[in-house]
């Protein structure tokens, strides 16, 4: 008997919990060379901007250990461009999308929700927190709960009720839950985390940063830890939010860890570099882990990792009922 | 974007070195088949369970039919990753995914052609050639490096070639110099029509002013760093004027790597150029 993979984000209902993480799936034309968009859980755009975006200069890249340091700087055409271009070839596909949004102050953010909510295909919104706030001395809303709160509860009233809102939050905070707590109470539906915790490499040749940029976004298997952390301590203290997971998921035993720390879905991000069929990939190995270990539905498995030691592993924690 | 890469085991069929690089051929037929002169390919390093993430692009040296199809790859070990694949011995495997990036234009009608290649560049010059030549082009070559160890193709170049002109910059094999120090030269005896050339982003502007002094269309080749090499990742990044005159920051794997020399902003690599689309503070933003 195949395992019931259906996971949801809030009310909407995904075929299953593998999903792109936000700015490493292109457009969604790249990936589409390998495989389906409509075969994943969702695609996630990556932070699409108010007017278009040239990026950071080159190198953006650097490896590291088990890592990867990127400085894009949000490379992107502009929201306009991308409801043109972009959107409608998902939609025509039947991939479902989460848009993802950035920008540098709540305004911003509020346009753009007030932009996609006038056009049909979008399945969720995610609020990449993790940009700089112009007004705020450049300091990135997710450091903080009230400026999180206060950009969420916008986007949140800008959106149409029934496409979700989801925040993505951002590991280098004191107190995560702090901010997760924020952004609930903001109104979001549901969280997304790990965004890139910052990082910074040398290259000893030229002895100079590796980045143009200087510090940029690790990613990989290096932070997967830091995430499962992070998404351990969110789900403990508000286990009835949904989040989607990620930070370095390459395999199906990567996301079955991060859905026993307590997500309802999973975000493949930098394996996509590494390689490009890594989401049906993750998928097939998750479905097969459930499996062998007894699981009809995703859904008891998630935060299954909380239960007491000595517990039964088949606590049934009924997402289906609890989310509507 | 390429036709459609797949994604390939293939196994290492020979290596080899060829005086400073390294050179593996592996089968890989679905790569084989969609070949073009000018995609490139991408491989995976360091096996299972790798910790190194980003794949390493390289050009095709040449493709044959043998075993349904393989592809040979010429590279340098610059790195712990080329340092891997200068290590795999016969009948190991190698993950590829290809044939990537958009392949080099070519001539409707028979022209005479210059193709420059600097360093390992120059291996992908020579599937070039033979198409070039199987249009009834006139092929000259231009090869340099900083030694003669480091020239690639010298043989092949000289059998093929209408001429081929070799250049070294410690005076070790050929002319002492530059490959643009010859090329004004080339150019005028061959009275090429179209100039050709890979290497590392200093020769190919340097290539660009030469062509654009004749007046003559440069196809070129970028080398940039780059992560995914399917145009996911946005890092490998350059800009270039598009038809409208506007530059966009276009990625090296799925917008080039081949460009027309004339439109990439080569003094403005490694920048935002002010005036690019979406750049801070400018007249797009």
């Amino acid at each position: 008997m195949m395992a019931d993979l259906r996971t949801y984000l809030a009310h909407v209902e995904l075929p299953n919990p593998i999903l792109t993480a936000s700015g490493c799936g292109g457009t969604g034309r790249e990936l589409a060379q390998f495989s389906d968009v409509h075969r994943l859980g969702a695609f996630v755009t990556r932070s699409i901007t108010m007017a278009p975006r040239a990026g950071r200069p080159t190198p953006r890249m650097a490896e590291t250990p088990s890592g990867l340091l990127n400085a894009v700087g949000l490379q992107g055409p502009g929201v306009e461009a991308f409801l043109e271009r972009e959107l409608p070839w998902l939609a025509e596909r039947g991939a479902r999308t989460v848009v993802s949004i950035g920008g540098g102050t709540v305004t911003e953010y509020t346009a753009l929700a007030r932009r996609l909510a006038e056009v049909s295909g979008v399945t969720a919104v995610e609020v990449n927190l993790s940009c700089p706030n112009v007004e705020d001395r450049g300091r990135v809303f997710a450091r903080e709960g009230s400026a999180a709160a206060e950009v969420v509860a916008s986007v949140r009233a800008a959106t149409p009720y029934d496409v979700p809102v989801i925040a993505k939050l951002s590991p280098d905070v004191a107190d995560i839950v702090a901010v997760a707590r924020a952004c609930v109470d903001g109104g979001a539906d549901a969280l997304a985390m790990i965004n890139t915790p910052v990082g910074m490499s040398i290259d000893v040749d030229t002895m100079r940063p590796a980045l143009a940029a200087g510090t940029g976004g690790l990613s990989g298997p290096a932070v997967r830890p830091l995430a499962v952390r992070c998404v351990w301590q969110v789900h403990a203290a508000l286990p009835g939010v949904p989040i989607v997971g990620m930070g370095g998921v390459t395999t199906g035993r990567d996301a079955l860890e991060l859905v026993l720390a307590g997500a309802c879905a999973v975000a493949v991000g930098t394996a996509l570099f590494h390689d490009p069929y890594a989401c049906p990939r993750v998928l097939r190995e998750l479905e097969e882990l459930l499996q062998a270990r007894g699981f009809d539905r995703l859904a008891d498995a998630v935060g299954l990792a909380h239960r007491p030691a000595g517990a039964q592993p088949r606590t049934r924690t009924d997402l289906e009922e609890s989310s509507l | 974007m390429a036709g459609s890469p797949v994604q390939v085991t293939g196994t290492v069929l020979t290596t080899r070195r060829v005086d400073a690089y390294h050179a593996l051929t592996v089968v890989a037929p679905g790569i084989a088949d969609r070949f073009r002169p000018g995609h490139f390919v991408t491989v995976a390093v360091g096996g299972r369970n790798t910790s190194m993430l980003t794949r390493r692009a390289f050009t095709v040296h040449d493709v044959k039919p043998d075993y349904g199809g393989t592809v040979e790859l010429v590279f340098g070990v610059r790195g712990a990753g080329t340092a891997w694949l200068a290590d795999l011995r016969v009948r190991d495997t190698l993950d590829l995914v290809g044939p990537l990036g958009r392949p080099f234009p070519l001539p409707r009608d028979p022209c005479t052609c210059v193709l420059v290649g600097d360093e390992h560049g120059s291996a992908a010059l020579f599937a070039l050639g033979d198409a070039l030549q199987q249009r009834g082009c006139r092929v000259d070559f231009v090869l340099g490096a900083p030694s003669a160890d480091r020239v690639f193709g010298a043989l092949r170049a000289r059998r093929m070639g209408e001429t081929t002109t070799l250049t070294t910059e410690d005076g070790s094999l050929g002319m002492r110099g530059r490959v643009t120090d010859v090329l004004p030269g080339v150019i005028a005896d061959a009275r090429a029509d179209v100039v050709y050339a890979c290497g590392p982003m200093e020769t190919l502007r340097g290539v660009t002013a030469v062509a654009a002094e004749f007046g003559i269309p440069v196809q070129v080749a970028v080398e940039e760093r780059m992560a995914c090499g399917i145009g996911v990742c946005m890092t490998c990044v350059v800009p270039v004027i598009g038809d409208d005159g506007v530059t966009r920051m276009l990625r090296a794997c799925a917008d080039g790597p081949v460009f027309r020399g004339e439109r990439v902003r080569f003094d403005d690599v490694g920048t935002i150029p002010f005036d690019a689309l979406g750049a801070p503070g400018g007249r797009h933003a």
